[in-house]
């Protein structure tokens, strides 16, 4: 795949369609996601923008009920394509969810229990490891002194910066995120905001978000989502001034719903 | 939690109609005081334009109060930034009737070189087209705004013959070059003014279709 890396397109979605049992979830989505971008991903409730990002790294097949069609190239390749190795695709594509999720382990066991995974055993490249990961969450600064300790003791926006580190640690490409920030006060989600700002340099980043101001802040790319169609895919700061389709319109504007 | 917003705006658009009915008045005064010579009336106008600085700072108020608390995005922010763009070019149309009323209020004190013919005709092609770009803004009527847009030549027009006149006025009886120059600023007054007028159409259709409209920028 790496001869692949250079190319700006990291997701290339086409015609995806996605049923849970009867009921589709999915209709025919056609979207680019680009190398080193924060695309957000918008909606209201039920609008298939979480299924839609599960599907990414194929989470998504632990429901059983799922059926698929169309593709989702990733870097060329198609994930669904029996030469696709699916832990592959997860190391290489990480995922944050909406409810910190630290493993109840130490802050340090959190972090490497990726790497460890993947056999790296050598104790100084697995402390680079975990000083790296936590520099890039930007949270190095507020645990080095116990990372031993169990990361229940961390506020809600330290775990989730150190669910952020434990993605990281494994080198990925891709970090999707499923409303990082619902369920942190406003100086953690600015932590986050900034962070996210600062990975998009070396990551693509793709986002979940209820929030709107959030989606303008933070993504270039913002994919507006309406009863599993994809409605509006387009530069941030066009949607959030000049949308094309109303219904677009009607919903950033707090007109439906 | 729309009903906030939509109220707020629709008091933003209450005041924006008073200015510019307020406005309008005020040219009128402005060019009746200079073909009457009536120097009370110019000194009135001159005094009032306080109340155009104050209506101005409280819209821009009441704009940046409603970003600031309901951060309102797509038609709602084009709104909220056009009238913004629109009370500035709509204080500065009150400004040139000040300035003009104060010139008026020198010229008034002796006979005019020549009866006024032009000025008062451009002055009012100038009021018209500040009442239909207020209507523009009530109606939020694109093709109505271009069209504002296009008679900005009319006034361009005007301009250039007054210029040409005075001239020849000024090389036939040069004693009376002071005042042919007051007579050229207020053209030029004018003449901005519909420059004026024609940004606030242009904001207009931006607030409606997110464009910005290439008008007549002469």
């Amino acid at each position: 795949m790496s001869q692949l890396y250079d190319n700006k397109t990291v997701y290339d979605v086409r015609d995806l369609n996605l049923w849970y049992g009867n009921d589709q979830a999915l209709k025919n989505i056609n979207m680019k996601i680009n190398k080193n971008e924060v695309t957000a991903i918008i909606g209201p409730s039920g609008c298939g923008k979480s299924t839609f990002i599960k599907t990414l790294n194929r989470m998504i097949e632990n429901i059983p009920s799922v059926r698929t069609e169309g593709e989702i190239l990733y870097h060329g390749i198609n994930i669904f394509d029996k030469i696709m190795r699916v832990e592959e695709l997860r190391t290489r594509v990480g995922m944050v969810f909406q409810k910190p999720n630290p493993f109840p382990k130490s802050i340090y066991e959190n972090v490497l229990y990726g790497p460890k995974i993947h056999g790296v055993k050598d104790k100084a490249s697995l402390e680079e490891i975990l000083e790296t990961s936590l520099k890039s969450a930007a949270l190095w600064d507020e645990v080095k002194d116990r990372l031993h300790d169990n990361a229940y003791g961390l506020s809600g926006g330290q775990q989730q910066r150190l669910c952020i580190a434990r993605a990281l640690a494994v080198q990925p490409d891709v970090i999707l995120m499923d409303e990082p920030t619902s369920a942190l006060d406003p100086i953690a989600t600015a932590k986050i905001e900034e962070l996210i700002d600062s990975l998009k340099a070396d990551y693509s980043i793709s986002i979940v978000t209820h929030s709107m101001q959030q989606a303008g802040r933070i993504s270039d790319k913002t994919a507006f989502f309406l009863m599993g169609e994809l409605v509006e895919f387009g530069n941030t700061e066009v949607i959030f001034s000049n949308p094309r389709d109303k219904r677009t319109e009607d919903y950033i504007t707090g007109r439906f719903g | 939690m729309r009903a906030p917003l939509e109220n707020e705006l629709r008091s933003i658009q209450v005041d924006i109609i008073r200015m510019g009915t307020l406005i309008e008045k005020t040219i009128e005064d402005t060019i009746n005081a200079l073909v009457n010579r009536d120097l009370n009336l110019a000194q009135t106008i001159a005094a009032n334009d306080d109340q155009f600085d104050q209506m101005e700072l409280e819209i821009e108020n009441k704009c940046i109060y409603l970003i600031a608390r309901q951060q309102p995005v797509a038609s709602d922010l084009r709104k909220i930034f056009s009238v913004v763009k629109i009370v500035t070019d709509l204080e500065r149309i009150a400004d040139h009737c000040q300035d003009i009323s104060k010139l008026t209020i020198d010229l008034a004190k002796k006979e005019y070189v020549k009866p006024l013919v032009d000025i008062p005709k451009m002055a009012k092609q100038v009021k018209d087209m500040v009442r239909m770009t207020i209507d523009c803004y009530i109606d939020q009527d694109v093709e109505k705004s271009k069209a504002v847009c296009a008679s900005d030549d009319i006034v361009d027009d005007f301009f250039k013959v007054i210029v040409d006149d005075l001239e020849l006025v000024m090389k036939q009886k040069p004693d009376e070059v002071k005042q042919c120059m007051d007579f050229m600023m207020i053209a030029k007054y004018l003449e901005r003014m519909a420059d004026h007028a024609t940004n606030v159409a242009e904001w207009v259709i931006y607030s409606v279709e997110g464009t910005h409209f290439e008008g007549n920028n002469s």
